[in-house]
């Protein structure tokens, strides 16, 4: 897509934090850290960036990124509905916003400190929702216990268990999968610390049937950005250039974030499915031709959804080809080699973007060998890394 | 000690209706006034013919158990044991988030056969929730 509409796009430059448990610092600085990693990276002076992206729910306003980087002159500010599921939407807006001629240089961010002022997993009873959340009835669940993300996603993903006979056992493959590429990620919050499937076992159950502790992502701090540009200027830069080859959206109808109970079938991801068709028409690529794929994981269980969404194995089969290691560094279509939300840390999505770029470029802790491509998803939006 | 009161259901300008019919102790949906469709969660508009006519439809209230969950860790707010949490495929062909009660954990089933009930909140509110049908 990008390149023959438009300009070609690259990914020039990448940053993040320390990811932690909890850091004493705001948001905004963390994200402005990160920010500022990620222009040095590139070479970029922070004055030159034209267009500042990130999630609805970040809590780094714009103004103040501007301030702190000493932007001289935006001209493109917005922010991707979704949570961490439209979290690779910002790599898709920044790309558009590069291509179309509307930006030269974008910063998309994500800066997050649970513990200081909230904590996802923690159950609310009532209250509102801010837009842009894409989970807009949320309301139909509180009275009824259906309180905390792990239960709401759940609920849905039962269904896909009942389908197909899979039990949690099955997701605890996922886990140890993360925590063993985790282990081994200097960067990874459980670096050195992988895990057994009978330690994933022994975990409390968070949700009965479906998600047990070691299933759910980390509650943690920390920041990750990228930095956006034309390939041609890409090409100029101090790095060499990661190119963005396809990217997209997909939010079909009667779906939500993670209350998805309304649309027809539970067992299949339909925003997956949509970015997925998406992606392989703009690139004109398959999964075939994918090295490793980075697929946003709030819970295990959407890895899986996700490998079938994508093509990697059909619908249903995901246990079989998770377990026969087809995900591993060995396998198939090593995935999630930073560790993924469960062991390398949470950052929302953001640092699947970060391990994708690093993947291309050949200096990831897990490096695959002969990475051509990267499929980097997060369910309702995604994109291609390509060598450029 | 008194025992935790199930949280009360929000209303909006969207979802009152729903909600103040359950206090009477009616299940509902959402109708389109012009071309019939039924719609949940509720929503401004048909998306079928776009009309802004809505009506209220009484439901049967009996239906299946499409999927089910118990929360276990952090506890609920507003629950003396965990719930069974339940998504409810209603015969009419909607679905609705609610609670399984009066079934075992280990008796619960998707597909099983349930029938509506309800049950009081704070505020003087009620919801829907299913019990194994006889």
């Amino acid at each position: 897509m990008f390149g023959r509409a438009g300009r070609a796009v690259a990914i020039a430059g990448i940053g993040q934090t320390r990811y932690g448990r909890r850091e004493e610092r705001s948001e905004l600085q963390l994200a402005a850290e990160a920010a500022h990693a990620a222009l040095a990276d590139a070479g970029v002076d922070p004055a030159d960036v034209d267009g500042l992206i990130t999630y609805t729910l970040d809590p780094a306003d714009e103004i103040g990124m501007t301030r702190s980087l000493g932007v001289r002159d935006l001209a493109y500010a917005s922010r991707v509905p979704g949570g961490g599921a439209g979290s690779l939407a910002t790599v898709y807006q920044a790309a558009a916003a590069v291509a179309s001629g509307a930006c030269e240089v974008v910063v998309v961010w994500r800066a997050i400190n649970q513990g200081a002022a909230y904590r996802y997993g923690q159950p609310q009873a009532g209250g509102t929702f801010p837009v842009g959340g894409g989970t807009s009835s949320l309301l139909w669940c509180m009275p009824f216990g259906a309180q905390a993300p792990a239960t709401w996603a759940a609920l849905a993903i039962q269904r896909y268990m009942h389908a197909f006979g899979v039990t949690n056992r099955d997701f605890g493959r996922i886990a140890v999968l993360h925590r063993k590429h985790a282990a081994t990620n200097p960067a990874a919050i459980f670096y050195g610390k992988p895990i057994t499937l009978e330690e994933h076992q022994q975990s409390r159950w968070i949700v009965e049937p479906v998600l047990r502790l070691l299933d759910c992502c980390l509650e943690n701090a920390g920041a990750a950005a990228a930095v956006i540009t034309t390939l041609e200027r890409a090409c100029d830069l101090r790095q060499k250039p990661v190119r963005i080859v396809a990217g997209a959206q997909s939010i079909p109808p009667n779906v939500e974030v993670i209350s998805n109970y309304y649309h027809e079938d539970l067992t299949v991801m339909p925003e997956a499915v949509g970015t997925a068709k998406r992606l392989w028409k703009q690139s004109g690529l398959t999964p075939d031709d994918m090295q490793v794929a980075l697929l946003y994981d709030a819970f295990t269980p959407n890895v899986m959804k996700q490998l079938e969404a994508f093509g990697f194995c059909k619908h249903g089969e995901a246990r079989d080809f998770v377990a026969d290691g087809q995900c591993e560094l060995s396998g198939r279509i090593p995935t999630n080699t930073h560790g993924g939300h469960s062991g390398e840390g949470y950052i929302h999505g953001m640092n699947l973007v970060t391990e994708g770029v690093r993947q291309v470029r050949g200096s990831a802790a897990n490096q695959v060998k002969r990475v051509e491509n990267v499929l980097v998803s997060s369910g309702m939006a995604g994109a291609i890394f390509s060598r450029a | 000690m008194t025992e935790p009161v199930r949280p009360a259901p929000v209303l909006t300008p969207d979802t009152a209706f729903f909600w103040e019919a359950c206090a009477r102790g009616e299940l509902v949906a959402q109708r389109c006034g012009d071309c019939g469709e039924l719609a949940h969660p509720p929503r401004p508009m048909c998306p079928r013919c776009h009309s802004l006519r809505r009506e209220i439809a009484r439901l049967s209230g009996r239906g299946e158990v499409y999927s089910w969950i118990v929360p276990r860790h952090p506890a609920p707010i507003g629950f003396a044991e965990p719930p069974v949490v339940a998504l409810i495929q209603l015969d009419e062909g909607i679905r609705l988030v609610s609670n399984l009660i009066g079934v075992a954990t280990d008796q619960v089933r998707n597909g099983m056969r349930v029938t509506v009930e309800f049950a009081a909140t704070a505020g003087g509110y009620a919801v829907p929730v299913f019990r194994r049908s006889s």
